[in-house]
């Protein structure tokens, strides 16, 4: 059902106020691809996203989705292509999950247009996706944390939009919901074909459930490639500024980043070394 | 886990009873609250001190001479239940349209100095200096329009808050509170009439020449508040996720708050700042109708009830007759109170 969109910025210069956040930035985003955009703290990650889906108007530069400029194009024609699920987003008081997830259809509807058919399918097929059909009747702000994700993921999903782009979409869950999460939006690239774009904190995950990565280090594009590619030891310490091993995760067989610390870290570890060394080809 | 790509019926089925269900229960309670007002207006304009029979009052109604009728009804109770329709209806949709725009139940314009400005300009423009109804409703609407502006500019620091927002709205309304009372204390006609009319809301001796702006106002300034109704609901999920489903924020929000103000203003020139029907609507009518569709005309209509119920308990069910707006302002104050507490106990701030 994807036919695929390209999502790319060129020269991009993003900033709050007299803050630069983001110069120059030159990134292609694969179509029909994961790609996920790790770096630290204040580094841009979100400001991109924000910028990405039309949110913050560039300084310099321009995001482009298929030859058009985002800022120049219509909201609503916008909303039908590109979906974002922002870090915080709110829950007004006593939203029923139905009634939250149909709000993903605003984009496909006007004014004072009546509710469609083709409205109650999507917003079927959302919650089929995430699992949580058996939540409609419930009040969003009752459920746990990552039932409420897995809504506000089915609302976005009722947008119906090719492309995804999600602010952490893991925060605040703990290990078995973030797989969940991930992993349902593994599904939906793998079945539908969706670009996701996402944020991620845990280099793990990213490394693991990426298709791409971005690194990001102080507004500036530092390394973009796969997770091989991206996740050594001199990107750690170049966009984090610390030191680590980085070995295969012997689950993925995907770069696994251990961060070395002050503490603990027991020096010699011979076969570590070997691994990263053997991988740590930038 | 394998995410089917095909739905299922069982999901859509239950998708659309659920939404079929809850669009007929809403319809339902708009038709009740319907007839709920039609109820209050029709026993505003019989009841009284002498009851005049639904003949009566229809024929007085459609221009009819009718001896002993025409004056209580047509000159008394129907400009006033008219007031009190528009007034109840304006401050009910815009309080809802303020407190969905800004998130927050306490974010209406009666708690955030906006009916307060429209309030003193009106007692400024009428006890100072006898000005017309036109040059009133216009200098409650401007003087509205600015203090919206004035606490949306103190209230702004990379995008306005709720919390600074509200405490600076309250600030600003206690302020014009004093105002008003100063111009009412000093004015040489002064009398209780007036006060309360600018201090709590008052439909006392109202006549067709303040009811007409105000049904004007409903008619011309409603359907521009109903037509960004969808545009409200998607600003209640946060202005970023309002912004990824196509909504165009800042024309929306300028668009709602001239519209609210204007409501606001022209039901506040005409009947005062009838305490708390803005901030108690909306919830009301969230509570009876659910969050599923827009609470603009849910609310409006509560509002409509909540002025003529409480006008009419005001005349008539005591010893003495009491404003509109006091009665209302012993409903709404335990609400404010127990939202305030309620906000404290859950550990967030306003």
């Amino acid at each position: 059902m994807t036919t695929s969109h390209t999502l790319a910025t060129e020269d991009l210069t993003l900033g709050y106020g007299d803050r630069a956040v983001i110069e120059g930035l030159d990134l292609t985003l694969a179509a029909g691809r994961i790609t996920v955009i790790v770096g630290a703290n204040a580094c841009g990650k979100s400001t991109l996203l924000r910028s990405m889906s039309r949110l913050l108007v560039p300084r310099t530069g321009r995001v482009v989705l298929d030859g058009k400029e985002v800022h120049r194009t219509p909201a609503k024609e916008l909303a039908r292509i590109l979906g974002l699920l922002p870090q915080s987003p709110v829950t007004p008081e006593g939203i029923t999950v139905l009634d939250l997830v149909g709000r993903g259809r605003h984009p496909h509807q006007r004014a004072f247009s009546r509710w469609t058919a083709q409205d109650d399918a999507a917003v079927a097929a959302a919650l089929e996706a995430t699992h949580t059909t058996e939540l409609v009747d419930r009040a969003v702000d009752e459920l746990s944390g990552g039932q409420r994700q897995r809504v506000w993921i089915a609302m976005a999903l009722a947008q119906q939009t090719d492309l995804l782009l999600l602010d952490e979409p893991t925060t605040f869950l703990d290990i078995s919901h973030q797989i969940e999460v991930l992993d349902l939006l593994t599904d939906l690239n793998r079945t539908r074909g969706t670009t996701i774009v996402m944020v991620l904190h845990d280099l793990n995950l990213a490394a693991r459930y990426a298709d791409r990565l971005v690194a990001l280090a102080a507004g500036r594009l530092h390394a973009a490639g796969t997770p091989e590619e991206v996740m050594t030891e001199d990107t750690v310490r170049a966009v984090y500024g610390m030191d680590s091993r980085v070995i295969e995760d012997p689950v993925s067989g995907k770069p696994l980043v251990l961060p070395m610390g002050r503490h603990h870290a027991t020096t010699g570890d011979t076969e570590a070394t070997l691994v990263s060394e053997s991988a740590g080809n930038r | 886990m394998n995410a089917p790509v095909v739905t299922a019926p069982p999901t859509l089925r239950a998708v659309t009873r659920t939404r079929v269900r809850r669009a007929y229960r809403r319809r339902l309670i708009v038709c009740a609250l319907l007839v709920l007002v039609g109820a209050a207006f029709a026993t505003t304009l019989m009841a009284g001190h002498t009851f005049s029979p639904a003949s009566d009052v229809l024929r007085v109604i459609m221009g009819e001479q009718v001896p002993g009728a025409s004056f209580t009804v047509g000159t008394l109770r129907l400009p006033r239940a008219v007031l009190a329709l528009t007034a109840g209806f304006s401050f009910g949709m815009a309080g809802v349209a303020f407190q969905t725009m800004l998130r927050n139940p306490l974010t209406s314009p009666d708690i955030i100095g906006i009916s307060a400005g429209a309030s003193a300009a009106a007692a400024i423009a009428i006890v100072t200096f006898s000005l017309s109804e036109t040059q009133v409703s216009a200098l409650a609407i401007a003087a509205a329009l600015g203090v919206a502006l004035l606490v949306y500019v103190l209230a702004f620091r990379d995008g306005v808050a709720g919390t600074r927002l509200i405490l600076i709205g309250i600030g600003i309304a206690a302020l014009l509170d004093s105002g008003t009372s100063y111009v009412l204390s000093r004015a040489g006609e002064w009398d209780l009439q007036a006060a309360m009319r600018w201090l709590t809301g008052s439909l006392n001796g109202t006549t067709w020449e303040e009811t007409a702006p105000t049904v004007l106002a409903v008619l011309a300034l409603g359907p521009v508040l109903l037509f960004e109704g969808r545009n409200l609901s998607a600003l209640s999920l946060g202005d970023d996720t309002a912004s990824a489903l196509g909504v165009r924020v800042e024309r929306t929000r300028v668009t709602v708050i001239v519209a609210a103000v204007g409501l606001i203003a022209f039901a506040t020139a005409a009947a005062g700042p009838i305490a708390f029907v803005a901030f108690l609507s909306g919830p009301i009518a969230a509570r009876l109708t659910g969050t599923g569709g827009s609470l603009l005309v849910p609310a409006g209509l509560v509002g409509s009830l909540l002025v003529l119920v409480a006008d009419f308990t005001g005349q008539y069910a005591f010893d003495t007759r009491y404003p509109v707006g006091v009665v209302t302002g012993v409903l709404g104050a335990p609400y404010l109170v127990y939202l305030i507490v309620r906000t404290n106990r859950a550990g967030g701030s306003l």
